[in-house]
This record gives structure tokens, C-alpha cells and sequence, in this order.
């Protein structure tokens, strides 16, 4: 990198280095492109909190609900970590065993071609992810979530009384573990990948088992990576809107029963669900809730980004 | 180095040479755990009537019963380790079975719902006068099509030079600065982004306004940070022999990044730029607010709402009108389009990878 900035050797006399006007056009524009990237950020957050004043300062009677802004965000944004949590649960350890298998486990031919197949997973567009789920996921946990109630009725997540349509949180919660599977298991295979030879090899020498060498030699060299992809999972699990507006069965209110089909909706969904037919204060009050969801997420990012990169500076040959 | 490495192996030899279990010397032979999920299967099946079974619960059953009889006997016969090292061999294994079923079941349920409106006037006419059966969504697609490009012409350039930025020009701190917040960019909720550009256009041109190129511009937050990564990875790939052979023939710096540098990874920006394109084709949620929903063709995207295939989709899934099931079926077509749509960018992008690959492949 260093050696492309070293000047071709100028004749003496006609100073430290020659600048072309074409040079200088083309640096300027550029930097600019990557000045522009920070400008957009910065003003996704000042358009933000500019349209969101009006419903900051309204009283808590213009808010819809009548209870305030706090009162008609709360319960969105417990929606919002209930059905991101509930999806990281279920996807981390699936996602975990999948880079496992595309790893160590599937054959070497085959590895590449499977690791795409879980690609794909990633390219399938959110919405149509909302038609699987309402159409062929939740009907088919109707049962399931029957069997919940009867036999483990008495946790309070599964309290009941079962949804006869099955647009359940939990139901919205595994349509998000489906998509932000790729992603995690993308980031812990390639973690995974950078694990040094020399390790699983010596871990093999001494007669370990398979399992025993990815317990001892991998796990403890991708623990933050896994870490650090879930929490990228989370963080588009926060954000997900067309899966869970379409899925979720809402009616508002904070219930941590998972099975019933009065659900808090989340930021996301319910900004897509109500913006349409939304005018005046009710729309500032959407951005309002946008805002707090891309705080969240920003934050969530942030961090996710911060252990991952630090994955990155540590891995390689040193 | 030496420190971590020496860990694994002092844990490895001690802890598992340890325990009994190592002094087991049989072995299975290696149809063995084939042949117990073979049986597990026979035995699921002998009791399918009289648990009332379905197909799920019986792979799920068999799975589970397979699992435990390999188990059992791997540790009757090899000992407590190797039964470990096979019980994890099956649950790796069925876990990536598992994450096939959505993706086999989503794409088998569009594919058989939306072939049946897979027709000519799908294509070819709108939702102008339509009321039940036929129509189409050409207005969808159009404005789809209007859309994307849109948006790939305000993001490329832009990805593009802020890559070449990152990679030839930047260094210290505001390098690690624009990094860091692109990626912390990928992240941005799509709705999010949506409301951005609603509330940049609301606040110059009044409220409840619906443009064209609010939405490009909404997709363009999603798009960027996409580019930039993309192409970020594959400017890096350019050896450096070319740029200083190119310096040192005096040719300024600029020359160099046009003609040597992107010329050489052309076919990756491609690449890119495609799978950028495939990712915001299929972004509903900020064209539902900057858009909106329209019957009409409308392709000026500085003048009203229009209609895109995602929303098209939604909407006809949503507010289907009274006999329900001709919307319906034109959402589920338009869900088909969609995937074929991205799928095929998808193709696309790694055919243009191969056949545009430089040709001295280092």
C-alpha cells in the first residue's frame, strides 16, 4: 500500500512532487464520495430528530393511544427485542452448527455449493419471507403451539390461549431466526475458516476427536466472531418490517405470552402498517419511534462491528 | 503464537487420555450408524398409525430416535468419546437439514402459488378498471425497473469513488472513520431509511408527499454502504506490481486508478454492483412509504406515486377486495416475479465473476 504513494522521481528544481490538475479533480471527488457517506449517516439522524420534534414537545393527548410518546413507544419497542431475541435464541446455535458443518463437517467438494445454498437464504427478499411465513409456517404451527398450551401451559411464555391462525410472536420471532441465519452463520464460517491449521492439526496429532478439535482448537478462536455476527443478526432482526408486519397478529399491550394472538407490534412493523394512512402528529410520532429504533440499532451495529473488527486485526499470521 | 497454540494441545492430551474411555478398542464398522437410522425410520414407521403421525414428526422422530441409537452404541462399543464426537457429527448435521426446510418449503409454496397467474397479462396490463379477476402488475414492474436503476445510478458512483477513496487515497483516522460507519451503514433498517428520505422531502416540499425518487433516494442509504464494501474488497485484490508499473511509466495517479486499477477489477465491481442491485430490488418496507401504491402506470419518478412489485405484492396480499383469491393470486405471482428477479441477478453476478475474471489469474 505504502510504495503506491511514493512519487514518480521528479527532474530537480520542480519542487517536492508534480500535482495534475486531472489529479487533483479526481482525489477531490474522491474524498468528497467518502465525505458524502458521512454526511448521509449525520443526516439520516438530523432529518430524523427534525420531523420528530412536533411529537416530542405534542402533549400526550395528540399522541395516538392518549398515553404520551413514551406510553406508545414502550410497548413497540419491547415487541421489537421480544421477537429480535426470540430469533437470536433460535438462530445463533443453528447458525453456529451450519458454519460447523459447511467447515469440518460436509464434504470438501461439496462445502462450497452448500455454504451458497445458505446464501441464498439472504437473497430471498423480506416481504416474501412474510407471504412463507403467514401462509405455510403458521398454520403448520397451530398444532404446536396447541401442545404448548396443554402441556406446558403453566410457563408464562406459553400461557395461552393458543392463536387458532398461529401469528404468533413466537411465530414472527422464528420467520426472523430464518433470515438472519445466513448472515450469522456467514460471519462464524468465515471466523471459523481463519482458525490456524497448525491448531486443528496439533489437536488432531494427539489423537483428539473430531468434536473434541473444534471444542479445543475453533470455538475459542471464533467465540467473539460468533459473537460479534449474532449481534449483527440482532441488530437486522431489530430492524426486519414486511416479515413481521404481514406475520404478527397485533393488538397492542406488553404480554410476554408468546402463543396468543394479541401481540405487541414492533417499531418497524408498525411504522409500515400505519405510515399509509398516517397524517399530522401520527406521522411525526412514526419517526419519532424510527428514531428510537435507529438508535437502537446504530448502537447494536456499533458494537457488533467493534468485536468483529477486532476479531479481524488479531487474525492472519501474527 | 507459540502461546495459543501450545493450549489446545496440553487440555488435548491430558484431559481425554485421561478418562476411561480411551481404552475401548472396538470399532464400528461404518455403515453402523446408517443402518441405525435405517432401523430408527423402520420402528417411526411401524408406529405411524398409532401416533398419528405426520411427515414432519416422522423425520423428526426418526432423526431423534437415530440419534440416540448411534449414541448408545457408539459408547457400548468405541467408548464415551467417540459416542460425543458422533452425537455432535448428527446434530451438525440435522441442523443444516433443518435450515433446508424453509428455504425448499418457501421457494416450492411461491413457485406452486404463483405459476397459476405466471401468464401474459400479468405482464402486459395494469390495475386500471380491474376489479377481481385478471390484471397485472406491468405498472409494478415498470416502476420497479425505474426505481432500480435510479437508485444504482446515484449509488454507484458514489460506492464507487468512496471505495477508490478508501483504498488509494485515505489514511489515518478518517479512513478508519468512513470504514467503521459503513458498516455500521449496512446495518441501517430499511424503514428507517425510508423515513429519511420521507422526512428530507417533507420538510422542503410539505407533508405527505409521495415521489419516485424519494424512494431511489431511500434505497440509495441501503445500497451505498454495499457498493462500497464490494468494491472496497476487490480494488484491494489489484496487485500492486500494476500501479507502480504504471507510475514509474509516469503516468499520473488518477490515469492509473482509471485505466489500470478498475479496468483490472472490473469484473468484480461487476459483480458487486449486481448483488448490490438484487439486495434493494426486493426492499419493501421504504418504498410502502415513499411511494405508495398506484393502479395506474406512472414511470416519471418526479411526479406522484408509483408502483413498485414488493409494495404491488403487499398490497395485494393485504387488501385483496371482496372475492380475495384473484389478489391473492397476483400477490403470490408477484412474489414469484420477485424471486426470479433476484435469483437471476444472483446468476448473473457470478456469471460476469467468471467470465470477466482477468485473464492471468495470479
Amino acid at each position: 500500500m505504502s510504495s503506491t504513494r511514493t512519487t514518480p522521481p521528479s527532474p530537480p528544481g520542480t519542487g517536492r512532487s508534480v500535482r495534475r490538475p486531472g489529479d487533483r479533480v479526481f482525489a477531490g471527488t474522491a474524498k468528497g464520495a467518502g465525505i458524502l457517506i458521512l454526511v448521509i449517516l449525520a443526516g439520516v439522524a438530523a432529518f430524523l430528530v427534525v420531523e420528530a420534534v412536533p411529537a416530542l414537545t405534542a402533549p400526550a393527548e395528540d399522541i395516538p393511544g392518549d398515553r404520551g410518546l413514551a406510553g406508545y413507544v414502550a410497548p413497540l419497542v419491547f415487541g421489537t427485542l421480544l421477537a429480535a431475541v426470540i430469533a437470536l435464541l433460535v438462530a445463533t446455535p443453528l447458525a453456529v452448527a451450519i458454519a460447523l458443518f459447511i467447515g469440518y463437517y460436509a464434504p470438501r467438494r461439496l462445502a462450497q455449493g452448500l455454504g451458497y445454498l445458505v446464501d441464498l437464504l439472504a437473497a430471498i427478499p423480506s416481504i416474501v419471507y412474510g407471504f412463507w411465513g403467514i401462509f405455510w409456517l403458521a398454520p403448520k404451527l397451530v398444532p404446536f403451539y396447541e401442545w404448548l398450551e396443554d402441556d406446558l401451559g403453566f410457563i408464562p411464555l406459553f400461557a395461552g390461549p393458543a392463536s387458532t391462525t398461529g401469528r404468533t410472536m413466537l411465530t414472527a420471532g422464528l420467520v426472523l431466526a430464518v433470515m438472519i441465519l445466513p448472515i450469522v452463520s456467514a460471519i462464524s464460517r468465515e471466523v471459523f475458516l481463519q482458525v490456524p491449521s497448525l491448531h486443528r492439526e496439533a489437536a488432531l496429532a494427539l489423537g483428539a476427536t473430531r468434536w473434541e478439535m473444534i471444542r479445543m482448537a475453533v470455538l475459542p478462536y471464533g467465540r467473539s466472531g460468533v459473537i460479534g455476527g449474532s449481534m449483527l443478526g440482532l441488530g437486522r432482526a431489530l430492524g426486519e418490517t414486511m416479515a413481521v408486519a404481514i406475520v404478527l397478529s397485533v393488538s397492542g399491550g406488553i404480554t410476554l405470552n408468546l402463543i396468543s394472538s394479541g401481540n405487541p407490534s414492533t417499531i418497524a412493523a408498525n411504522i409500515a402498517l400505519e405510515f399509509p394512512e398516517s397524517s399530522g402528529i401520527d406521522i411525526n410520532t412514526l419517526i419519532a419511534s424510527g428514531l428510537a429504533l435507529f438508535v437502537i440499532t446504530f448502537v447494536v451495529n456499533m458494537v457488533a462491528r467493534a468485536i468483529v473488527n477486532r476479531r479481524a486485526d488479531f487474525s492472519g499470521a501474527n | 503464537m507459540s502461546q495459543i497454540s501450545t493450549a489446545p494441545v496440553a487440555t488435548g492430551s491430558s484431559a481425554p487420555g485421561g478418562s476411561r474411555g480411551t481404552r475401548r478398542t472396538g470399532r464400528l464398522a461404518r455403515w453402523a450408524p446408517w443402518a441405525c437410522f435405517a432401523g430408527a425410520a423402520v420402528v417411526v414407521g411401524v408406529l405411524w398409525p398409532l401416533f398419528d403421525l405426520n411427515i414432519a414428526l416422522f423425520v423428526l422422530y426418526t432423526v431423534v430416535l437415530g440419534t440416540l441409537a448411534v449414541y448408545l452404541l457408539t459408547r457400548a462399543v468405541e467408548g464415551s468419546r467417540q459416542a460425543t464426537n458422533r452425537l455432535v457429527t448428527c446434530l451438525v448435521v440435522s441442523a443444516f437439514g433443518l435450515a433446508m426446510v424453509p428455504l425448499v418449503s418457501l421457494v416450492w409454496e411461491v413457485v406452486s402459488r404463483g405459476a397459476a397467474r405466471l401468464d401474459g397479462e400479468f405482464f402486459n396490463s395494469s390495475l386500471v378498471g380491474i376489479v377481481g379477476e385478471g390484471g397485472g402488475a406491468y405498472h409494478a414492474i415498470m416502476g420497479t425497473l425505474v426505481i432500480t436503476a435510479l437508485t444504482t445510478l446515484i449509488s454507484v458512483p458514489i460506492g464507487l469513488m468512496t471505495a477508490i477513496f478508501l483504498v488509494e487515497y485515505a489514511r489515518g483516522r478518517l479512513k478508519r472513520a468512513i470504514t467503521f460507519l459503513v458498516d455500521v451503514m449496512t446495518g441501517i433498517p430499511s424503514i428507517v431509511a425510508g423515513l429519511f428520505a420521507y422526512a428530507l422531502f417533507a420538510i422542503f416540499l410539505g407533508p405527505g408527499i409521495r415521489l419516485g425518487i424519494m424512494g431511489a433516494i431511500a434505497l440509495s442509504v441501503l445500497m451505498i454502504p454495499v457498493v462500497v464494501r464490494s468494491a472496497e474488497e476487490v480494488l484491494k485484490l489489484v496487485p500492486n506490481e500494476l500501479r507502480e508499473a504504471s507510475y514509474a511509466l509516469g503516468v499520473p495517479k488518477w490515469r492509473t486508478i482509471v485505466k489500470v486499477v478498475v479496468p483490472t477489477s472490473i469484473a468484480g465491481l461487476g459483480t458487486g454492483v449486481t448483488l448490490a442491485i438484487a439486495r434493494v430490488v426486493g426492499e419493501t418496507a421504504p418504498l410502502l412509504i415513499t411511494l405508495g401504491i398506484t393502479n395506474a402506470t406512472n414511470l416519471d419518478p418526479f411526479d406522484g406515486r408509483m408502483a413498485t412489485l414488493p409494495v404491488y405484492a403487499y398490497y395485494q396480499l393485504t387488501q385483496p377486495g371482496v372475492p380475495p383469491q384473484f389478489a391473492t393470486d397476483r400477490a403470490w405471482t408477484a412474489a414469484l416475479v420477485l424471486i426470479i428477479l433476484v435469483m437471476g441477478l444472483n446468476v448473473v453476478a457470478r456469471l460476469i465473476s467468471r467470465f470477466f475474471a482477468p485473464k492471468s489469474g495470479r
